[in-house]
C-alpha cells in the first residue's frame, strides 16, 4: 500500500486548483506500489513529471496522480556513444548541469529546465532547432514503461516499434515512463552567440524566418500580439549559434522569484501593451549581438520562478499551434488578428519554425510556422480559444498537447491522422483503461471517434 | 578524490540519498548500505556518473543485529581511506497502528534503536583506530520529548540521542566527531500524506548534516527553529503536557 496525500496540482496554467490524491515515490519499487494501487482505483491513474505542462494534461481530477520528481538519478553516460540513461524525473536542468561542464549537450530542450524526461516524451518537445534536429523522441535511443499489468517493457526504434511511437508524444498514457536513455551531442562551449533584430510586421517576420531557417542553428521570434493593423507581427527575431570557446568562465544565472499572485488588474492591455514596446526597443535599431550562457537562451523565463503567478489567481491559458509552410503566413495573420480583436491582454507571443513530423503518433511538429502566446483567463476566452482552434483547424494545422486546456475532442481527432493506430497500441497495453487523465477524458482520446 | 569515504547506512531514503549527493560533489568516496539493492544501484550508478566520484553497495539490515559484525568488517574492507560515516535509517510505523500490535512497536525499537546502537558499537572500535573521522546520526525532534501522537518511535530516538552522546565522549578522545542531527518535519516518503507542517527539503538537511560534520558540531536542530520550538515543548510542566496532544 502507498501512502497517498490529497494536493492541489493544477496544470503549469494554474486554472484548477480542485486537490487531488498522489503517490510521490522515492524507488522505483515505490513506483510499482503506487502503480498498483492506482490502477485499482476509481478514475485510474497517471504519471506526472514536475507539472510544466500549462493545461490538463498532468492532471487526474478523479483519479491518482504518480509524482515522479524524486525519480531523478542518471543511471549511466557512455562517451562512445552519448547515451545517458536516466530516470524519468531528471530534468534538463539536471542535464546541463552534470553534462554541460563535460562538453555533452542534450540536442533538444523545451524552454524550461525544469520539465523532465519523462514529461519531454510525453509530450514529445522541441527546442528553437526544431528545424535542424526534430523533437526529442528523434534523439531518445530508448525508454523503459511500467504497464498497467505492473509488467516493464523497452521500447525503442526498432524494439516494440509500436509501443515506442505511441509513448512519444503519448501524453503518459502508454504506461508510466521509468527511464528514459537519452543521446546527447558534444559541444564546444556553454555560450551562445546571440543576434537579435527588430522585425517591423508580419512579412518582415516571414521574411526573415525563410533565410534563417537555412543560417541560423537556433532561431526565435518574439511578436508583441497587441499590435494591430500595419503593425502587426511586428517583434523581435532572435538567432543563436554555439559558440566555439567560452569567452570567460561562465556564470550561472541566479534566479528570482515571483513572491506572490499579481491582482487581477495588474494586466491590462494598456500595461502589458508597454512591457512589449519596451521589449522590443531594448535590441536598437540596427540588432544587436552578444554572448550569452546556453540556459539564459534556452530559458529565459527560468530565471523567474513562479512566473505563472504573475497571472493571478484565474490563472491563464497557453495557446500554441503549428500551420504547415503553404498556409502559414495567412493562418498566423488570422490567428493575431483574432487574438489582438479581443484585446486579450498578453505578453509576448513567440513564433518558430518547425522542420517536420515527430516520430510519435501524437506527436505535435509538422513542418511549418508554430505560434504560442499565453492568454490570461477572462470571460472571453474560451470563446477566443474556440476561434483559434477553428482557425487552426481551417488551415490545416495541430495544437500542442503540452499547453493546451481547450481543444475540443472533435478537433483533437481531425488534427491526428495516426490516433487511430495510437488507439490500438492503447487497446493492447491498456485494455482496461487504468492509465488515464483529465485531458484524455477532455479530447476523448481513448475512446473511439464518436 | 579527497580520500574520505562516507559508510550511509539507510541509503534508500531521501535525506540519505541527498546526503550521499552532497558528499560525492565534494569528491568523497561513497559507500551505500541499506536494504533495497536494486535502489542503491542505481544511485550509486548515479554519483559515479554525475561525479565521477567512487559508490558502492553493501547489503546492510540494521534489524539483523547478528549480521553487523560481519557487516563492519565488510565496509572496513571497502573503505581504502578515511571511514566516516552517515546514519540515517529508522522505521517509524504509524503510532495508533504500534499501539495495537505490540509486536510493531518492538520491529521499531530494533530498527530505529537496538539496529542503530548495535551498528555504532561495532563500528566504534574501527573509528577509533584509525584515529579521525566523522559520525553523523540522524535522530529526531521526536525523541526530544514522549508526545502523545509519536512516542514509540519517539523513545527509540530519545534512546539513540543519549547514546550518540556517551559515543560522542568515547570517540573524541581517539579525534573523532559526533554529531547528532535532529530534522523537524522533512519532505520525504516518511511524511508524505502526513498532516506534517512546515516540511523542509530533505536536500538542504543533507548540506547542513555534512556542514555540521565538517564543523564537528555536536548537535543540530534542522531547520533552526525546532531548537525553539523543542525548547518550549520540553518546558512545559508534565503536568500540563500530559494532557495535550501536540
Amino acid at each position: 500500500m502507498s501512502r497517498w496525500k490529497t494536493i492541489a496540482l493544477p496544470g503549469w496554467g494554474r486554472r484548477d486548483r480542485a486537490p487531488q490524491t498522489a503517490a510521490r515515490p522515492e524507488r522505483v519499487a515505490e513506483v510499482r506500489a503506487a502503480v498498483a494501487d492506482g490502477v485499482a482505483a476509481a478514475g485510474g491513474v497517471l504519471a506526472r513529471g514536475r507539472g510544466r505542462s500549462y493545461g490538463d494534461q498532468a492532471v487526474n481530477g478523479t483519479g491518482r496522480l504518480i509524482l515522479m520528481e524524486r525519480l531523478d538519478r542518471i543511471l549511466s553516460f557512455d562517451e562512445g556513444t552519448g547515451i545517458a540513461v536516466c530516470e524519468a524525473g531528471v530534468t534538463f536542468a539536471d542535464l546541463m548541469r552534470v553534462f554541460l561542464p563535460k562538453g555533452w549537450l542534450v540536442p533538444v530542450t523545451p524552454g524550461t529546465a525544469f520539465a523532465t524526461l519523462g514529461g519531454a516524451v510525453a509530450n514529445d518537445v522541441h527546442g528553437k532547432n526544431h528545424d535542424r534536429v526534430g523533437s526529442f523522441g528523434d534523439h531518445t535511443a530508448w525508454l523503459r514503461l511500467l504497464l498497467p499489468s505492473g509488467e516493464t517493457l523497452r521500447a525503442a526504434p526498432d524494439e516494440n516499434p509500436d509501443v515506442f511511437a505511441a509513448t512519444i508524444g503519448g501524453c503518459g498514457l502508454t504506461g508510466v515512463i521509468l527511464e528514459v536513455a537519452v543521446r546527447l551531442v558534444r559541444t564546444p562551449s556553454r555560450t551562445m552567440r546571440v543576434a537579435e533584430r527588430r522585425i517591423r510586421d508580419l512579412d518582415d517576420f516571414f521574411a526573415a524566418f525563410v533565410a534563417a531557417r537555412d543560417t541560423a542553428t537556433h532561431s526565435v521570434g518574439w511578436i508583441d500580439a497587441l499590435a494591430q493593423g500595419g503593425a502587426m507581427g511586428r517583434g523581435i527575431l532572435e538567432t543563436g549559434e554555439i559558440a566555439d570557446h567560452d569567452p570567460a568562465p561562465p556564470v550561472p544565472p541566479r534566479p528570482r522569484r515571483v513572491p506572490v499572485e499579481f491582482p487581477g488588474f495588474a494586466l491590462t492591455p494598456l500595461s502589458v501593451g508597454l512591457f512589449n514596446a519596451v521589449y522590443r526597443r531594448r535590441v536598437p535599431e540596427g540588432g544587436r549581438e552578444r554572448a550569452v550562457p546556453m540556459e539564459r537562451f534556452f530559458y529565459p523565463l527560468d530565471s523567474l520562478l513562479d512566473w505563472n503567478r504573475i497571472y493571478g489567481r484565474r490563472g491563464f491559458h497557453q495557446f500554441q499551434c503549428v500551420i504547415p509552410d503553404a498556409d502559414a503566413r495567412a493562418g498566423v495573420g488570422r490567428l493575431l488578428e483574432a487574438i489582438s480583436a479581443a484585446r486579450a491582454a498578453s505578453f509576448l507571443a513567440v513564433l518558430k519554425t518547425l522542420g517536420g513530423e515527430g516520430r510519435g503518433m501524437l506527436s505535435f511538429p509538422m513542418r511549418g510556422y508554430t505560434l504560442a502566446l499565453d492568454l490570461p483567463h477572462g470571460s472571453g476566452i474560451p470563446d477566443l480559444l474556440a476561434r483559434l482552434e477553428r482557425i487552426t483547424l481551417d488551415h490545416g494545422g495541430r495544437i500542442y498537447l503540452a499547453k493546451d486546456s481547450a481543444l475540443s475532442a472533435d478537433g483533437f481527432a481531425a488534427m491526428h491522422p495516426r490516433l487511430g493506430d495510437f488507439r490500438a497500441v492503447l487497446s493492447r497495453l491498456d485494455p482496461d483503461g487504468r492509465l488515464s487523465s483529465d485531458m484524455a477524458r477532455r479530447l476523448r482520446i481513448r475512446e473511439d471517434a464518436a | 578524490m579527497t580520500g574520505e569515504t562516507w559508510l550511509i547506512l539507510g541509503a534508500s531514503s531521501a535525506v540519505a540519498r541527498a546526503f550521499a549527493r552532497a558528499a560525492a560533489e565534494r569528491g568523497d568516496a561513497v559507500l551505500l548500505a541499506g536494504r533495497d539493492g536494486d535502489d542503491m544501484a542505481r544511485t550509486a550508478a548515479d554519483l559515479r556518473t554525475r561525479f565521477g566520484t567512487p559508490a558502492g553497495v553493501l547489503p546492510f539490515d540494521a534489524a539483523d543485529t547478528d549480521s553487523h559484525a560481519a557487516f563492519v568488517a565488510a565496509a572496513r574492507q571497502a573503505t581504502p581511506g578515511t571511514l566516516n560515516v552517515f546514519l540515517a535509517f529508522a522505521l517509524m510505523p504509524d503510532q495508533t497502528a504500534m499501539e495495537t500490535d505490540v509486536a510493531l512497536a518492538l520491529a521499531c525499537i530494533r530498527t530505529t534503536y537496538l539496529g542503530a546502537v548495535s551498528v555504532l558499537a561495532h563500528l566504534a572500535p574501527v573509528l577509533e583506530a584509525q584515529g579521525r573521522g566523522r559520525v553523523v546520526v540522524l535522530g529526531s525532534v521526536a525523541g526530544d520529548r514522549g508526545r502523545l501522537p509519536n512516542h514509540i518511535y519517539g523513545s527509540a530516538k530519545a534512546g539513540l540521542h543519549a547514546y550518540a552522546q556517551g559515543l560522542r565522549a568515547r570517540l573524541h578522545r581517539k579525534g573523532v566527531t559526533v554529531t547528532t542531527v535532529k530534522p523537524g518535519f522533512l519532505d520525504t516518503a516518511m511524511t508524505w500524506g502526513l498532516p506534517v507542517p512546515l516540511a523542509a527539503p530533505p536536500d538542504a538537511c543533507a548540506r547542513a548534516c555534512l556542514d555540521a560534520a565538517a564543523r564537528g558540531r555536536e548537535v543540530l536542530y534542522f531547520p533552526w527553529f525546532w531548537l525553539g520550538i523543542m525548547t518550549i515543548i520540553r518546558a512545559i510542566p508534565e503536568r500540563i503536557f500530559k494532557r495535550l496532544s501536540i
